[in-house]
């Protein structure tokens, strides 16, 4: 009994798995050196989980097909104060998680490992791409059958993530705000203090340069 | 019977259909994202600049066919939807060809499928319950609020980029002006003593 249960969620979960790389995603092209970045601005203790799937053109039969496996995608991922969290090299097709640890502009950087120049053959590598930040990145089914939870039960789960994600964005809003003020603030205070300060040495300035001339004109016996 | 359940759980997918993408577009450059749609889908690109320059880009969207769906020049946010009425690759470009030097961010978002993103596939054919129709609309009214945070976020984004900017041109011009200050201050009495200097000696001559 406990066996075939077992056999048909592991069958459940391949078939999944299955879905999720049959699943199209957004895709644009990329150079054989070029490396393409993104950046996603998150709050902190936030998951991202990023799916990638490559194609390779292929000139006899002119049509895009999925990528050797020798070719791989090196994947960098760096926080907001610019450490690098992730750095691996994946294959043709792969699937990257991280979690932040600081709030702020993540940047998750792309380029493929080609070293062997032909393999391009004058094209472009097609890369599908799919990000899912926070709540998104949840996989409800894999909970439900952790938790044992029933449906109802998911669904709340699934609205208690989603309130979670809220108030971590909110947090982090109240934290850029802050550092926004502080811009506008010094901004204020440097345009007030140089006013001054400009007043000051125009002054200084004109008094200086009359007082020269001045003594300049009595010494050459002009005034 | 729980198995069965738990299994037909794990069989529907939990889907998102959309893709938020950040990316830094270079000065003279273009960046094409392309998507393969089915007919009679409809689908919605939400773009902003957050920064760089003066905060616009150049969008189109063009069908399979190649013809224009969507063409806006110089813009720094839009929204534009559509419904697809052929199968196929549609592509949504961005271009910072007309700017020389500064490389602009910008934000899109691409929302298509109007299935609704169940999270269980054995329900959508029963009835709800009061309980379980309350979850949907709490659900959907949370998805507001995440997409109302994300567009506080671009514009915080977008503000704060520009007062940064603002401090760093104060903070570049105040130097630049006191520097100025002393060089012509300086130079103008230098310049007037060098007239009486030479004058002196060709008045003399003169005379």
């Amino acid at each position: 009994m406990v066996s075939v249960r077992m056999k048909s969620s592991v069958l459940s979960v391949v078939l999944l798995n299955l879905f999720y790389s049959l699943v199209p995603a957004l895709y644009f092209h990329i150079g054989e050196t070029e490396k393409k970045c993104f950046i996603e601005e998150i709050p902190d203790e936030t998951m991202i989980i990023g799916n990638y799937r490559t194609q390779l053109y292929d000139k006899q039969r002119e049509e895009y097909l999925p990528a050797t496996q020798g070719l791989g995608m090196f994947v960098e991922v760096k926080d907001p104060d610019d450490k690098v969290i992730l750095s691996r090299q994946y294959g043709s097709e792969g699937r990257f998680t991280f979690t932040s640890h600081t709030p702020g502009e993540h940047q998750i950087c792309l380029h493929s490992n080609s070293s062997k120049f032909s393999l391009f053959a004058g094209g472009m590598l097609r890369v599908h791409l799919d990000i899912q930040v926070g709540e998104h990145a949840n996989n409800y089914a894999e909970i439900a059958a952790k938790d044992k939870l029933t449906e109802l039960q998911l669904r709340v789960r699934q609205l208690v993530e989603q309130v979670d994600q809220i108030q971590k964005e909110q947090n982090y809003q109240r934290y850029r705000e802050e550092r926004f003020r502080q811009t506008s603030e010094s901004t204020n205070q440097r345009v007030l203090w140089w006013s001054i300060v400009q007043t000051l040495i125009l002054v200084a300035i004109g008094i200086w340069q009359m007082r020269h001339l001045k003594s300049f004109f009595e010494a050459k016996k002009l005034v | 019977m729980l198995g069965l359940g738990l299994s037909c759980l794990l069989l529907h997918v939990f889907v998102v259909f959309g893709t938020e993408l950040t990316f830094e577009l270079p000065d003279n450059d273009k960046q094409c994202f392309y998507e393969e749609l089915e007919k009679d889908v409809k689908f919605d690109i939400d773009f902003q600049v957050i920064s760089g320059g003066n905060y616009d880009v150049d969008c189109f969207v063009t069908d399979p066919q190649n013809n224009v769906l969507y063409n806006e020049k110089k813009k720094q946010y839009d929204s534009f939807s559509h419904t697809t009425a052929m199968k196929g690759v549609y592509k949504v470009c961005f271009s910072n060809e007309f700017s020389t030097f500064t490389h602009k961010i910008v934000y899109l978002e691409f929302r298509h499928g109007d299935e609704d993103p169940l999270l269980q596939s054995m329900t959508s054919s029963t009835a709800l319950t009061q309980l379980e129709s309350s979850c949907v609309s709490i659900h959907e009214i949370l998805k507001v609020v995440a997409d109302s945070q994300t567009w506080y976020r671009l514009r915080e984004a977008y503000d704060r980029t520009k007062a940064e900017h603002l401090l760093e041109r104060v903070t570049f011009w105040s130097i630049g002006q006191t520097v100025l200050l002393f060089v012509i201050g300086i130079g103008q009495v230098m310049l007037l003593r060098s007239f009486f200097t030479e004058k002196k000696g060709s008045v003399a001559a003169t005379t």
